[in-house]
């Protein structure tokens, strides 16, 4: 079986010769390749600062303990509710016929004739972070607890203000684990798939999808282009998580 | 003891201030948890209102009865629930004895093994199901020929997925007991490796066994893009197909999905204080 899987994981690289790596110039391959770096950054980021804060809101911030436990549960479930039926529920949404869509219109608003569109960037974006910001407090929520009571009380008797607290201490403390989780953030939905396929029918143009095309072969069949772009993921998600393993064990130095 | 009228004033100055931070930070931390749910509960809310309305004017369940109802619904969710179950055999028959005989015997493999079960992270799905799709479509590796043999290879596949929630499950489970002891124990008594693994290690890894399990169902009940290209009538191409054909049946379907991966995980909490590492599923 593991061999299976280390086959499986080898097929890519089998068809990694170089004629097809210059094909990954076209236009179309590096649009779409700019495009889910795009989106994966600007996820990761947004993804990573409001995960932050709310794992903050309900560890440090001094919500009812219950409301930690929830947003722990409710996090290891939204964090696996992607997919079909997270698109699903944002075409209900946010789609031409969703309800805040609707809500928009009973106020005079049309969004969709002011520009947005679920099936575009920002459309992506916010169904993607539905998935990213639990994603983010799942894994922020203990490197938070690790921050030690005693740190605060001596930042404060040496005089220190919350905010000389945070930028001196805590911050530095936590960025390891910050960045690192960012970098886990940009890798989920750098290699999300199904989503983006489910809400726009796999015509959007992104890395993945475009694989998508070149398995089933209705676009531009030509499957040593599919080689070299399922190569260059591989190679930007090995990549992240490598910086991320770095950054993990520098994390641990403070936070254990 | 004498106080200095200064730093008494110097004293309650910052008990104040904290306080008053206090009471800032939790003014903060409502807002934001407000904010919070109201993104993460209108998507819901939305879909179920949705799925509610299927007969005019009337608020009912008529859209999941339609569902149900569906002739293709029930055997592409009970040919998905059959294959992640078989998956989720295969890899404890796997993960198990590995993780057991690394901790015991091989410990310097750790890191190797880590890696592998790392990989399933690093490679997204669609490039795994692409380099599957070119490795066995063509003798000796004929996997994709007909429906039964790529069910297989989607059985094992999930299986693979798996890999690093069991892993780390049966990991954190194993470093839980004192491993060696019982081993040794169980020898002493005359026990053989299959009796040690079936009637000493497994009972005792239960409760991180089912959470490794749980976890993969949930992310397997669903999955996409591997059974999309390998052309399986699995549950996740059928939502996909439910989504772009009918109006009203996707959204109870997205509520009967969500309530699949609530119970999961819920049970997960339940029995295992939930601290699976839950990096990747299926996007």
């Amino acid at each position: 079986m593991l061999v299976l899987a280390y086959l499986s994981l080898k097929a890519p690289s089998g068809g990694f010769t170089l004629e097809f790596y210059g094909q990954l110039v076209d236009e179309t391959v590096i649009n779409a390749y700019a495009m889910s770096i795009r989106i994966s950054l600007t996820t990761a980021i947004l993804g990573g600062i409001i995960g932050f804060l709310i794992a903050w809101a309900v560890s440090i911030g001094g919500l009812p303990r219950p409301f930690r436990s929830l947003t722990a549960t409710f996090s290891g479930v939204a964090s696996n509710f992607a997919g079909v039926p997270l698109a699903t529920a944002y075409i209900f949404t946010l789609g031409r016929i969703g309800v805040i869509t609707a809500l928009f219109e009973l106020l005079g608003v049309d969004l969709y004739k002011t520009g947005f569109s679920l099936y575009s960037f920002l459309g992506l974006t916010l169904v993607y972070l539905y998935f990213q910001i639990p994603l983010m407090v799942l894994v922020i929520l203990p490197a938070l607890d690790g921050l030690k009571r005693e740190w605060r009380e001596a930042a404060e008797n040496l005089g220190a203000t919350p905010v000389q607290y945070w930028r001196d201490i805590a911050l530095p403390v936590l960025t390891p684990s910050i960045l690192g989780t960012m970098i886990l953030l940009f890798g989920s939905s750098f290699g999300a798939h199904a989503t983006a396929y489910a809400l726009t029918g796999g015509l959007f143009n992104l890395a993945t999808l475009l694989i998508g095309q070149q398995i089933s072969g209705d676009v531009l069949h030509n499957p040593g282009l599919g080689y070299a772009v399922a190569m260059g993921m591989v190679i930007i998600m090995a990549f992240s998580i490598f910086i991320y393993s770095i950054l993990q064990r520098r994390s641990e130095r403070w936070l254990k | 003891m004498n106080i200095s009228p200064r730093t008494a004033q110097v004293v309650m100055k910052a008990s104040a201030s904290t306080a008053k931070d206090q009471i800032r930070n939790r003014f903060w931390s409502w807002v934001i948890f407000v904010g919070g749910a109201l993104y993460f509960l209108i998507p819901l809310a939305a879909t179920f209102y949705w799925s509610l309305r299927a007969k005019k004017d009337v608020l009912g369940f008529e859209a999941y009865r339609k569902l149900f109802a569906d002739s293709n619904f029930l055997p592409s969710f009970s040919e998905s629930i059959v294959n992640a179950i078989t998956a989720i055999f295969i890899s404890l028959l796997i993960i198990v004895p590995t993780a057991y005989w690394v901790m015991l015997r091989l410990p310097r493999l750790r890191p190797v093994i880590e890696f592998i079960t790392l990989l399933p992270f690093v490679i997204p799905a669609v490039v795994l199901v692409f380099g599957l799709i070119r490795l066995y479509s063509r003798p000796p590796l004929l996997f994709t020929a007909t429906y039964g043999s790529s069910r297989v290879l989607l059985v094992c596949v999930y299986a693979a997925l798996s890999f690093p929630y069991m892993f780390r499950a049966v990991d954190n489970g194993l470093r839980a007991m004192d491993v060696r002891s019982l081993t040794e124990a169980a020898q002493s008594l005359g026990a053989n490796w299959s009796t040690i693994l079936l009637r000493v290690i497994f009972p005792n890894l239960r409760v991180a066994l089912l959470s490794g399990a749980l976890l993969t169902f949930a992310i397997v009940i669903g999955e996409l893009t591997i059974a999309l290209y390998m052309a399986q009538h699995t549950l996740g191409p059928y939502m996909a197909e439910l989504t772009r054909s009918k109006v009203y049946e996707p959204s109870a379907m997205a509520i009967v999905a969500f309530a699949i991966t609530w119970a999961a995980m819920g049970i997960i909490q339940l029995i295992g204080r939930g601290q699976a590492g839950q990096i990747a599923g299926g996007r």
